[in-house]
C-alpha cells in the first residue's frame, strides 16, 4: 500500500520543481510502472493546481485591497471625483484610533489566553490516555478457574481450544461480514506482541490479523482468521459519511470490563484533541478497555470509533470520525483479497427503540485481546 | 523610461505582487475607472470590485509567459473594466452603458472568456473552502495563502511540533480535496 501522505508531499514537491534529478527520475519510473499511482498523480495534481492558483488569487486580492485602504487613507481614492475633501479619508483618520486601541486589547487578550492555556496543556503529550486495559495477572488466572467451573458444569465434550492469556482488553466491532473485518484502534495493536485474539460477549475466542493500520488516526483493521467463527448476518448499522452535528446523542457499547457496557453521551466539538479534525470530541462515560468501541447515534448509524480521553478532565473523551472509518475500507479495497468490501451505509436501525438496537448490535462487538 | 518599458516594469512587479506595482497601477488608472463606473449607473463600491477583477485579469496574464503588452496599460485596463462592467449590469439588470467617451481600443473577449473558466473554478475552491469548517480553513490558509513555515504554523495552532502541524495539513488537504470534487460535480452537473 502506498503512503499517500508521502504522495502528497512529492507531488506538490514535483509541482514546484523542488525534486532533484535523481527523485524525479524514480518519481516518474514509478509512475509509469503503476498505473494507480499514475492516475493518483492525475488527480492530485489537478487538485493542488487549482488550490496554488486559488491562493495566488487570494493573496492578490489581500494585497490589493491593503493597497486601496492605504491610498484611501493617503486620499488618492475618494468618494467622488468633483467632490471636495472626501468624507472617507475623514472616518478612516478617526477610526485609525479605535482601531490601534482595539487591536492592543486584542494582544493583550491573546497574551494572557495564551498564557492560560499553556499552564492547561503544559504537559501535552502525557494528557492522552488511551483506553486499554491491562489485565493483571491475578485476574487472568480467575478468570481461567471461572472457565474450567463453567466447562465442568456444561460437561462440554468438545475439543477445547486452548485459551490464550491476555495481556490487555479492548474493543472492536464488525465492520463487513463477508470478509470477517473488525473495526479498533491502532494502538490497540501495540500491546499484541506475539497473538491477536477477538472475544465474543460469551467468551469464545478466533484468531486474528491485522491486515490495516494507520496511527494517525488511530485505525486499524483486524481480519479474524480462525475457521470455526460463524459468518454473521450482515452488520445492522450503516457507517456515516457526513460529520455528526454539535450536540447529537450518541451511545457506545464496550469491554471496560469482561461483559458488554452500554454507555450515552453527546458530541461536545466537531475537532479533537489539539484541534486533530479527524476526530470528536464526545461528553460521556468511558474507561480502560473502551478503546475501539463504536459510537453509535439515535439512527442507529456508527458516527466514530472511541479512542482516548483526556486525563485531567472528566467526560472527556476523543473519538475517531467515522469518514475515516470510509477512507480506511477505501484503502484496503485496493488489495486483492479484500477487493469486494463493503459497508453498510443505510442506517436500518432507525425506527427500533434503543434497547432493541442494542440488542441487534451487541453481538457484532467483540474483545481484542491478545499477548 | 517610456511608457511602454514603465508599463512592462509595473507589469513585472505585478506578476510578483509587488505592493508598490500594484499601489503605482491603482495611482495612475482608477480615477479613469472610477469616472467610468460612476458615470454609469454605478457607486465607488463598484469601481473599487471591477478595478479589483481587472487586476486579476492582468495578473493572470502577467504570469503568462508568453505574455506580451502591445497596447497601453492603461487601455488595456480600460478595455476590461469595461467589459466587466457592463457584464455586471446585464446581471444586475441596470441599464446599458450610455456615455462613450473613451474608445474601446481593443477586443479583450478571448482574455475575459479565460478569466472567466479561472473565476469558476476558483470560487468551486471557495467553496470547497468555506464548507471546511475550522481549524482547517485557517491551518490551510496559513500555510498557501500567508505562506507560513510549519514551525510558525505549530506555535499558532497550539501543536506540539512542526511534524504534528504537517499531519494536520495534510488531514485538512484530503478533506479539502474531497469536497473540491464533490462541489466540481456539482458544478459540472448543472450545466
Amino acid at each position: 500500500m502506498i503512503d499517500n501522505q508521502i504522495l502528497i508531499e512529492t507531488i506538490e514537491k514535483f509541482l514546484k520543481g523542488e525534486l532533484n534529478e535523481t527523485e524525479l527520475h524514480e518519481f516518474n519510473s514509478l509512475r509509469q510502472s503503476n498505473a494507480e499511482i499514475d492516475q493518483l498523480f492525475v488527480e492530485n495534481s489537478y487538485f493542488l493546481e487549482q488550490l496554488e492558483k486559488y491562493s495566488d488569487t487570494k493573496k492578490l486580492s489581500i494585497t490589493i485591497q491593503e493597497t486601496v485602504a492605504d491610498l484611501k487613507s493617503k486620499g488618492f481614492i475618494k468618494d467622488t471625483p468633483l467632490s471636495t475633501q472626501g468624507q472617507i479619508i475623514y472616518m478612516w483618520n478617526r477610526y485609525k484610533k479605535t482601531i490601534a486601541v482595539a487591536a492592543s486589547i486584542a494582544i493583550v487578550v491573546s497574551l494572557l489566553s495564551s498564557s492560560l492555556i499553556s499552564i492547561f496543556t503544559h504537559n501535552k503529550e502525557t494528557n492522552l490516555k488511551p483506553l486499554v486495559e491491562k489485565l493483571i495477572e491475578q485476574d487472568v488466572k480467575y478468570k481461567k478457574l471461572e472457565r474450567q467451573i463453567t466447562q465442568i458444569k456444561n460437561k462440554d465434550n468438545r475439543p477445547v481450544k486452548t485459551r490464550v492469556e491476555s495481556k490487555f482488553r479492548a474493543t472492536g466491532f464488525m465492520i463487513d461480514v463477508n470478509n470477517n473485518l473488525i473495526v479498533t484502534n491502532a494502538h490497540v495493536l501495540t500491546e499484541a506482541t506475539h497473538k491477536l485474539i477477538i472475544e465474543n460477549n460469551n467468551g469464545d475466542q478466533f484468531e486474528a490479523i491485522a491486515v490495516y493500520h494507520n496511527a494517525k488516526n488511530d485505525i486499524a483493521i483486524l481480519k479474524i482468521i480462525d475457521s470455526d467463527f460463524e459468518k454473521l448476518s450482515p452488520v445492522p448499522y450503516g457507517v456515516k459519511k457526513s460529520t455528526a452535528d454539535l450536540g447529537d446523542e450518541i451511545f457506545t457499547l464496550g469491554f471496560p470490563k469482561q461483559e458488554i457496557v452500554y454507555g450515552q453521551g453527546y458530541i461536545s466539538a466537531q475537532n479533537g484533541y489539539q484541534m486533530d479534525s479527524s476526530f470528536y470530541q464526545l461528553n460521556t462515560q468511558v474507561n480502560e478497555g473502551n478503546s475501539g468501541s463504536p459510537v453509535i447515534n439515535k439512527n442507529g448509524e456508527l458516527v466514530g470509533v472511541i479512542s482516548s480521553k483526556e486525563e485531567n478532565a472528566e467526560g472527556v473523551v476523543f473519538a475517531i470520525k467515522s469518514s475515516e472509518i470510509i477512507d480506511a475500507i477505501n484503502e484496503i479495497k485496493s488489495m486483492d483479497e479484500f477487493k469486494n468490501s463493503k459497508i453498510t451505509s443505510n442506517p436500518c436501525l432507525r425506527k427500533y427503540d434503543r434497547v432493541s438496537q442494542i440488542k441487534k448490535i451487541k453481538d457484532y462487538i467483540f474483545m481484542i485481546k491478545g499477548n | 523610461m517610456n511608457s511602454l518599458g514603465q508599463d512592462k516594469y509595473l507589469l513585472e512587479g505585478l506578476a510578483i505582487q509587488d505592493k508598490n506595482a500594484i499601489e503605482s497601477i491603482y495611482k495612475s488608472n482608477f480615477t479613469m475607472i472610477q469616472n467610468l463606473i460612476i458615470n454609469n449607473k454605478g457607486t465607488l463600491n463598484d469601481a473599487e470590485d471591477i478595478f479589483q477583477e481587472a487586476m486579476i485579469v492582468l495578473y493572470q496574464k502577467s504570469i503568462d509567459k508568453d505574455f506580451q503588452l502591445n497596447c497601453q496599460l492603461k487601455t488595456y485596463i480600460y478595455s476590461v473594466s469595461k467589459r466587466l462592467w457592463l457584464k455586471k449590469l446585464q446581471t444586475i439588470q441596470r441599464f446599458g452603458i450610455q456615455a462613450d467617451d473613451v474608445e474601446d481600443f481593443i477586443s479583450v473577449e478571448s482574455d475575459l472568456q479565460k478569466h472567466h473558466q479561472e473565476q469558476n473554478q476558483f470560487s468551486i475552491m471557495e467553496k470547497a473552502m468555506e464548507r471546511i469548517g475550522e481549524p482547517c480553513k485557517s491551518l490551510l490558509e496559513a500555510f498557501y495563502i500567508h505562506r507560513k513555515q510549519m514551525q510558525e504554523i505549530a506555535n499558532q495552532f497550539n501543536y506540539t511540533n512542526a511534524d504534528n502541524a504537517k499531519t494536520q495539513k495534510y488531514k485538512c488537504l484530503v478533506r479539502l480535496k474531497k469536497l473540491f470534487f464533490a462541489e466540481y460535480k456539482i458544478d459540472n452537473n448543472d450545466r
